[in-house]
């Protein structure tokens, strides 16, 4: 990882905003992973909007795509399956200045992290949640995931997966999230801008990236998602209108919607916390109980 | 040693726990000493609560072995309790409400029935108030003031409006007036005002107090009997003291907030019991290999599994020791009393951030509900609490190395938001800088050297913990019959027996384990070597500490006085075990 130290650069004249870009660390996923499109897209979007790398901080689970805070050369937090939500609204709440952007798969966020994925969107803490989501297992080599169509064999399914698919973008509508899209790793630029247009938002953002496994999963490939993606906001779709939303979100045969369903602009949690009003709580001043000796005087 | 013991029984919805919490501020307020113990079943309405308050001139660590004034609020409450009054004891009850046989009650103790609702009446038609009658008539035989009660009353109700707040003085009043028209005093009263008042507060109190002072700015948790009351009290002084209080969906979710808000450069804490923590050892070996600190209170109750959610136990020892796979450095601190869970929890804070590992603060159902005195001066509030953006980035222009390997095992710790100090904490196996060398490179020589360097230094910050701790203390006499080793709020009742077994001449003393892990195993081992006799003392059905002195010294204590009924341990029990002992010497 080449950490890119900031108080190295000559600072003359304009100042030069040097803003996340790659580590220097090369990616472990297999050639033409559809991650690899995502660490773009995520690249692209913080590049967009010029942030520092200190300010951001990148917190994944575990999976293939939970690798991708080691790649940028931001803050990192790569944690345990299915805990980065978590951990990341543990840090926003800790430092709201900064950007807490949240990347991993369909099983850590859909599966095993789900619990912590509905809670943090009903409290629209704003975190930019990028969802991987190549409805496969690969990092455990190839089971059936949250999101694998029914039908799908995979190893653990080998007659064919038996149950409903989550819905992403519905479980999000329906939990508060504030800010709801989809992109395809195949088209980086729109990534990008779903991405950055996450980041911007105050609030829950979720990005349900479809990123193709090459490797396990055969049926959600690339071909398959060029065949069907088409983009909301060039079929005259208004993301203001929740129940249009709804109505979009189960779209999938024969086209697959990309593209920004739903945002609102509501207060963010750290909005409503009485405790943050005095700013970030890291930088609040750290005094303990320091010329509060009355407060003893409540148990007298 | 002079004590007094008001014993007050009922259903709960009957405001037993704000009747005896009243009680024992009675004797505070009067500076007297006192401990409240409070046991309830997991209702919310019916059922039988109890609540033990006594006081003292003396420092008092349980509810001690006998009750001097019994207020019950129904027949079980005799029937269950009678038992317990000592010579002098009085029953109070209402014979509307029931009645009992005579023989229910000791010889020797005095039965005084008290029309409590007939009085209440008067004054109000919720009959709510009779606890006010009975406070009254109780207070009227402690000797101590009706003025010390009527503050307390007014302190209670005071919010609930003029009127009511009138009525239930008035039953106060009226209660000790009809106490004082029937019967003498108590005859081991207590005189009134002993000296200035002292502070009352609970285990869990403490543990929250000891957090804010510690510079505790998150609490995250999910509500779990008996931890949830630190929850309560930090909620409660959330906007005044600035720290955030998240309840979080379940207790994965609360430690990793935790360990999240702790990455960011705020002193965090989560708390729980025993199937809380449960849920959350994953997590600890996370904040063990990203070196991020964290304090965990576990507030042990009697398990396995849903166990009895209002009981107590010391049954959590092993469970901490190992939760987590693999290896990892971690502090265990075992308060006994609520000063030491407040300044144990200011340890935890200052050892998790100074190693970089996680601290947990081992409290028990009873340290964490039960009610204990303490003077202000216990409690130092003038604390100097650094920054913890204390890290530059390297002058030389090398790269900050987030794990660098140093002696101690402790490397300088940047905080996101720092520029030229960007890092990933990976739960995979890194390198100094960060690296992952659990994917592509593992197996490598160079990646497995890596992984040997990064076990070492995190190894050895517990050798580093150890000499920068103190070993635990011996109290009492240094040379004694009987050395009894306790840890945690165990310790408590040991102290009070060993007033008791010096009052009959036989010596004793206390090896207090205020911190199991990492055991200061030299100096334990060196306490039972020299040691006559050797008495392990613990809530539990296997004596975990003993397997703890075991495995780090090779030496077994034969005496074990161990207890898993839930219930707390009275001196009596530990004074009749270390007789046994030290007659078969």
């Amino acid at each position: 990882m080449s950490i890119t130290n900031e108080s190295q650069v000559k600072t003359t004249g304009q100042l030069p905003v040097i803003t996340v870009g790659k580590s220097g660390t090369k990616p472990t996923w297999c050639p033409g992973c559809g991650d690899y499109g995502v660490l773009a897209g995520v690249e692209r979007a913080v590049k967009m909007l010029d942030l520092p790398p200190h300010e951001v901080l990148i917190v994944s689970g575990i999976g293939c795509s939970s690798n991708l805070p080691h790649f940028l050369n931001s803050y990192g937090f790569h944690a345990i399956h299915g805990r980065a939500v978590a951990v990341a609204e543990g840090a926003k709440l800790a430092n709201h200045g900064l950007h807490v952007i949240v990347t991993g798969g369909d099983g850590d966020g859909y599966g095993i992290g789900v619990g912590h994925l509905i809670h943090a969107m009903r409290r629209n803490i704003d975190l930019t949640y990028v969802v991987m989501n190549n409805e496969i297992y690969g990092l455990t080599t190839g089971q059936a995931s949250p999101t694998s169509l029914m039908g799908a064999k995979t190893k653990s399914t080998p007659l064919g997966v038996i149950e409903q698919p989550i819905n992403p973008i519905a479980l999000a509508l329906s939990s508060g999230a504030t800010y709801v899209a989809r992109a395809f790793s195949g088209d980086v630029k729109h990534m990008g801008d779903m991405i950055a247009g996450g980041i911007r938002h105050k609030g829950f953002s979720l990005i349900d990236v479809l990123s193709p496994c090459v490797t396990y999963n055969h049926l959600n490939s690339y071909d398959y998602f060029r065949q069907r993606v088409y983009k909301l906001e060039n079929s005259g779709h208004d993301p203001s209108q929740l129940m249009k939303a709804y109505e979009k979100s189960f779209e999938w045969e024969p086209r697959v919607p990309t593209g920004l369903f739903y945002q609102v602009s509501k207060p963010t949690y750290e909005d409503l916390e009485p405790a943050l009003k005095a700013g970030p709580l890291a930088h609040q001043p750290v005094t303990g109980l320091k010329g509060k000796r009355d407060l003893l005087e409540e148990f007298v | 040693m002079q004590d007094f013991s008001i014993r007050v029984g009922g259903a709960a919805g009957e405001g037993i726990a704000t009747l005896g919490e009243g009680f024992c501020r009675l004797f505070t307020r009067n500076g007297y000493h006192a401990y409240g113990h409070t046991a309830y079943q997991s209702v919310i309405r019916g059922g039988h609560v109890w609540f033990h308050a006594r006081g003292s001139p003396d420092r008092i660590w349980s509810l001690g072995d006998g009750t001097d004034v019994l207020y019950a609020l129904d027949r079980q409450t005799v029937d269950l309790h009678a038992h317990s009054l000592r010579g002098g004891g009085i029953v109070i009850f209402d014979p509307e409400k029931f009645t009992f046989p005579p023989e229910t009650v000791p010889a020797g103790a005095k039965i005084l029935p008290i029309p409590t609702l007939e009085i209440a009446r008067k004054f109000a038609s919720d009959p709510i108030l009779q606890g006010s009658v009975g406070m009254g008539a109780a207070t009227y035989f402690s000797g101590l003031p009706l003025e010390t009660l009527d503050a307390i009353l007014t302190e209670n109700f005071e919010r609930k409006g003029a009127q009511v707040l009138q009525q239930n003085l008035q039953a106060a009043h009226a209660g000790y007036e009809f106490a004082k028209g029937k019967s003498t005093p108590h005859p081991a009263a207590l005189a009134p005002h002993h000296g200035e008042s002292k502070m009352l507060l609970t285990g869990n109190q403490a543990i929250a107090l000891g957090a804010a002072a510690a510079g505790c700015k998150l609490l995250s948790q999910y509500p779990m009997t008996p931890a949830t009351s630190i929850m309560h009290w930090m909620a409660d002084h959330s906007v005044s003291l600035g720290i955030v209080v998240k309840q979080m969906e379940d207790e994965l979710g609360a430690i990793n907030a935790a360990i999240g808000a702790s990455h960011a450069g705020v002193r965090s804490m989560t708390a729980s019991s025993g199937g809380g923590f449960s849920l959350m050892v994953e997590a600890l070996g996370m904040a063990a290999m990203t070196e991020t600190p964290l304090v965990v209170a576990i507030a042990q109750r009697s398990g396995p599994s849903t166990g009895l959610p209002t009981k107590t136990e010391q049954g959590d020892l092993n469970l901490m020791l190992g939760a987590g796979q693999g290896e990892f450095p971690r502090i265990i601190l075992a308060p006994g009393g609520v000063v030491e869970a407040y300044r144990q929890t200011m340890d935890a804070f200052r050892l998790s951030e100074d190693w970089q590992v996680p601290a947990l603060v081992a409290s028990d159902f009873t340290l964490s509900e039960d009610f204990q005195s303490a003077d202000r001066s216990d409690f130092a509030t003038d604390v100097e609490l650094p920054s913890l953006f204390a890290v530059s980035p390297p002058s030389n222009g090398s790269s900050y190395k987030r794990y660098a390997i140093t002696p101690t095992g402790v490397s300088p710790r940047a905080i996101p938001g720092q520029k030229g100090l960007a890092f990933t904490a990976g739960s995979d196996e890194h390198d100094e800088g960060g690296r992952l060398v659990s994917d592509v490179l593992v197996g490598t020589p160079a990646a497995i050297q890596v992984r040997k360097q990064m076990m070492e230094k995190r190894m050895r910050k517990l050798h580093g913990i150890v000499a920068a701790t103190p070993p635990p203390p011996l109290e009492g006499s240094a040379h004694a019959d009987v050395t009894i080793i306790a840890w945690g709020s165990t310790a408590c009742p040991v102290r009070d027996a060993l007033g008791l077994l010096a009052s009959e001449g036989i010596s004793a003393n206390l090896l207090y384990v205020a911190q199991p892990y990492p055991l200061h195993a030299k100096e334990v081992a060196k306490t039972i070597l020299t040691a006559r006799q050797v008495l392990l003392v613990e809530a539990n059905y296997s004596g975990e500490l003993g397997h703890l002195i075991r495995a780090e010294t090779g030496l077994d204590i034969p005496h074990k006085l161990l207890k898993y009924d839930g219930e707390p341990f009275t001196p009596h029990e530990i004074v009749e075990k270390v007789k046994e002992i030290a007659r078969v010497r």
